[in-house]
């Protein structure tokens, strides 16, 4: 009977874990210059002149639209996608006043607001974690802090417009080298309309002095935005780089189709980390972005690194794959993932690792937690080409069940083509174990707190992977997205 | 667009021979098949010979084995000897009852020893006309042709195959052995269509063997449905060993009531493609399913197994373990699916896929599923691609085993965790004999009678 009560006092908690409000949402009132809706050549063409672009982005984008046209919306993902009118979303929209503020005294409070809601201390940054943030709001970069000190070290960290400016040989020479204009429908749809993003060179030789992060938000209703990042870090160089987002509430959904590219020379690591939490939608599963994201990294130099880590619980729908592509002989892929999504929230999501180079390794830890009545898939391609001699690849996806209307699925896919290399996969899928609940009541620990435990104790090790000032903001998001139920 | 118009036209090749022949498929054929015949022409027709594109298929290309000119027999042909004569299953102490198929026609023949009361083996053909009550209510309601095109062309051309009855609480303590050989004297076009119904209760052990007689390119597309009712039991062992020049696709459905309990184990030794579609819906609650696999390949031969467990209902248990060991220019694949629909509560769910590559040319592609909608459950999958451990090698070397026959040994042990699940004493034996000849090199051959395998 009293087992009985406590399954009841149980999923009652659990059923307060689709409760849980987004703290987030809030529009900022700042004025916005937006273009008509529509897609065409002369809307890619506008865009690129009011963004006074040199001729070789216009071919870019105006390959990439000849490509895209061709291409139709792939429907193999276990998603269920509403159509999405492409020619509804309006492609550019920037702040209206572009100013070039010095100190931070000069920015619209407005936006100051904006971020202190969101607790990210632009300011204290500054001083205390040392993190140079290149605030990108609606596509225009506001704001760079840091610059100068990176300058000292020879570092390139600024928004795309400003890079293609002034960096127009480094963006030529690495530009869509990672994921190619055609390489899918969003992809080469963000190639032909993105509007910024940031741009990151590190010289050779280099350790970046502190980590790098970008805050996404998207602000103005009805504007997909397309933000493409780069990031190449030449020779024996490293850099950690951060990008977290929070999104207001919004009733129309949204799209968000992003393409993040990384290059790694000989020797050189990046760290790639993201914290994701836009609006998903409420509770019915009304509104909510869509997270149509390309990240690939390419180990193009020997010994070379990338690691992707990501904690994802907003958005209606996530369909990504970060993936790297080891060239290089002897480097190293990773991907380390907690993926939770609650109430409507679907989320088809995993990593890719293409083995090219010899002695290439490769990671993958994948962990999903699923409430409400939502979707969480898995799916992932290792692939071992004939010429990658003693490639390793070790990949763990675990699934988490918290109630019996959502569903945990695993999807991956494993092609080996030489007799010298290893490639292991395991998968488990299980919900929280009552006996473990069991074992922390006993010991005085209420359910709430003892799932919070579990929940938390079963990310721990992607969480671990964050850098501090991340890890917090992600056991921060996982509480809140499980709130009521988990403390 | 030129390749675009090959492949409409491979399929065209068989829509038309549907048209010039349909007279004679329904022309003597029994109502039960007849009345399935043209529903299922128009699934293929709308479907056609799936191509990589296909998820089910992305790993298989059915193209090349669907481009001769085959020819195809559609009519019974008068046996001009009796395969029992040339052929002697080498199974020794296997004391089973055995009937045979030849070009996925049943053949009537004389069998030592007497099947229990109420059991029938017979031609599909046969009973349909002589009891279509029996039959009716089976055929055709599990294995669906609009969602599956190599079915669809199955019951769009099925004359024949074998039809298994076992009665409620009968138990038939002797293994049925059934042998399906291949043995035309042209390239062939091979349809086969199997029928198994265990009551409630029934317990069987049937074991099934492939074979080539000839050098005869074939394409075999077989379909068997099997229903296994409350509390029955059923193993169902195949043995593939057929020539080079064998497309082999074999199409399984299992529908399981309640407390029963179906041990499948597949062991390909030898053909040119094979394609093993196993599906087992587990229709009953506390019932169990247990698929087995193994394959060896060498130079090009391609196997491909493809699973789905369906867990529908609550307490369920499923253990899937599939071993490859791949050599030469083999290609190997791996599709496992574990669904557990929203109320199969309490369901176990376990799958593996082990596979050695022995050469730098072979290929493996593995792709183990879960979609998991409840949520007590426990499911796993794992999935390796490797080679032997060299730090095991070295242990054996160090105790002064050659190398060669250490490698030998591990590669034995690896496929004995496959081959001890049968529980078929004798022909257990006879399997793990057969492994250790095959990879010691021999090309499987059984050695008394498929003389002509040796391709």
């Amino acid at each position: 009977m009293e087992r009985k009560v406590a399954m009841e006092e149980q999923n009652k908690l659990l059923n307060d874990v689709t409760q849980a409000d987004y703290k987030y949402g809030f529009v900022t009132d700042i004025e916005t210059d937006i273009i008509e809706k529509g897609l065409n050549e002369d809307i890619i063409r506008l865009i690129s002149k009011k963004k006074g672009e040199p001729e070789f982005m216009l071919n870019f984008r105006l390959e990439a639209f000849k490509k895209w046209e061709k291409m139709e919306m792939p429907d193999w993902a276990y998603l269920k996608i509403p159509p999405i009118d492409l020619q509804s979303i309006s492609y550019y929209a920037a702040p209206k006043k572009q100013p070039k503020y010095e100190s931070l005294d000069e920015v619209d409070p407005e936006l100051l607001d904006t971020f202190n809601k969101l607790g990210i201390p632009v300011e204290e940054q500054k001083h205390l974690a040392g993190v140079a943030v290149d605030v990108v709001m609606d596509s225009v970069s506001v704001k760079t802090t840091f610059k100068e000190t990176l300058a000292e070290k020879g570092i390139i960290f600024c928004s795309f417009s400003e890079a293609v400016k002034e960096h127009p040989e480094l963006v030529k020479k690495y530009l869509g080298k990672a994921v190619p204009v055609s390489d899918n429908y969003f992809a080469a749809l963000n190639s032909a309309v993105f509007s910024d993003g940031s741009f990151c060179y590190i010289p050779k030789g280099v350790r970046c002095p502190m980590e790098l992060s970008t805050y996404f938000r998207i602000n103005a209703a009805n504007t997909g935005q397309f933000e493409r990042t780069l990031i190449v870090a030449d020779d024996d160089s490293y850099v950690s780089y951060l990008e977290g987002c929070t999104a207001p509430m919004r009733d129309e959904n949204q799209l968000h189709a992003a393409v993040v590219e990384i290059i790694t020379m000989d020797r050189a690591e990046v760290k790639y980390s993201t914290v994701q939490n836009w609006y998903p939608g409420n509770k019915e599963g009304v509104g909510g972005i869509y997270n149509f994201v390309t990240k690939r990294g390419v180990c193009r130099g020997v010994s070379s690194k990338i690691s992707w880590t990501q904690v994802e619980t907003g958005s209606a729908i996530t369909w990504k794959y970060p993936s790297c592509i080891l060239l290089g002989d002897n480097s190293v892929g990773e991907f380390n993932s907690v993926a939770l999504t609650n109430n409507f929230q679907q989320a088809d999501t995993g990593s890719k690792m293409i083995h090219i180079g010899k002695n290439t390794k490769s990671t993958i830890i994948s962990k999903g937690i699923s409430a409400g009545r939502s979707d969480n898939s898995y799916r992932g391609l290792v692939k071992v080409m004939p010429g990658a001699k003693n490639s390793r690849n070790f990949s763990q996806c675990d699934s988490l069940l918290l109630n019996d209307t959502c569903g945990a699925h695993t999807f991956p896919y494993i092609d080996v083509r030489n007799k010298s290399s290893v490639v292991e996969h395991e998968a488990t899928t299980s919900k929280i174990g009552e006996d473990q609940i069991f074992y922390c009541n006993q010991r005085g620990i209420d359910t709430e707190t003892a799932i919070g435990m579990i929940v938390n104790g079963y990310a721990k090790e992607v969480l671990n992977k964050l850098p501090m000032e991340f890890a917090v903001e992600a056991q921060k998001l996982l509480q809140l997205s499980l709130e009521g139920s988990v403390g | 667009m030129s390749v675009l118009v090959e492949k409409a036209d491979l399929s065209l090749k068989y829509i038309a021979h549907y048209n010039k022949v349909k007279e004679t498929l329904f022309e003597g054929s029994p109502d039960v098949l007849n009345a399935q015949r043209k529903k299922a022409f128009q699934d293929f027709v709308m479907q056609g010979i799936p191509t990589n594109k296909n998820e089910k298929y992305k790993y298989t290309n059915l193209h090349p084995h669907f481009l001769p000119n085959f020819s195809f027999i559609h009519q019974k042909e008068a046996q001009k000897t009796d395969p029992n004569a040339i052929f002697h299953c080498d199974v020794p102490q296997l004391d089973s009852y055995v009937k045979t198929t030849t070009n996925g026609w049943f053949n009537e023949s004389k069998t030592e020893g007497d099947l229990p009361e109420g059991v029938i083996l017979e031609s599909l053909e046969k009973m349909m006309k002589e009891q279509p009550g029996l039959v009716e209510k089976y055929y055709a309601k599990i294995a669906k042709s609009d969602t599956d095109a190599m079915v669809a062309l199955n019951t769009a051309f099925a004359k024949d195959g074998y039809f298994l009855y076992v009665p409620k609480n009968v138990v038939c303590e002797q293994p049925i052995q059934l042998i399906n050989f291949l043995e035309a004297p042209k390239d062939s076009f091979v349809t086969q269509r199997n029928l198994v119904v265990l009551e409630q209760g029934a317990d069987v052990k049937l074991i099934l063997c492939d074979h080539t007689l000839n050098l005869n390119r074939y394409l075999c597309n077989a379909v068997t449905e099997i229903f296994v009712g409350e509390n029955a039991n059923l193993d169902y062992y195949t043995l593939q060993n057929q020539h080079n020049r064998t497309a082999n696709i074999s199409s399984v459905f299992v529908q399981q009531e309640r407390d029963s309990v179906v041990t499948s184990h597949t062991s390909s030794f030898h053909g040119g493609l094979i394609r093993n579609n196993m599906e087992f819906v587990l229709n009953g609650e506390n019932t169990e399913a247990n698929v087995f696999g193994m394959a060896f390949l060498d130079k090009k031969q391609h196997v491909d197994n493809f699973t789905q467990i369906i867990h529908k209902k609550p307490n369920g248990r499923s253990n899937q373990v599939y071993k490859n060991v791949l050599d030469n220019e083999a290609t190997g694949a791996f599709s496992g699916l574990i669904h557990v629909v929203r109320d199969a509560q309490n369901t176990n769910a376990f799958q593996q896929n082990n596979n050695l590559l022995l050469s730098d040319t072979a290929t493996m592609q593995t792709k183990p599923q879960l979609i998991i909608d409840a949520d007590d459950v426990k499911c796993s999958h794992g999935a390796t691609v490797g080679q032997i451990d060299e730090e095991a090698l070295f242990y054996l070397r160090a105790r002064g085993i050659n190398e060669d026959k250490a490698r030998l040994m591990m590669m034995n042990a690896f496929m004995h965790e496959v081959v001890r699940k049968i529980s078929v004493e004798a022909l257990r034996d006879r399997i793990d004999e057969l492994v250790e000849r095959r990879l010691n090199g021999e090309v499987a051959k059984c050695h008394e009678c498929a003389y002509q395998c040796e391709v």
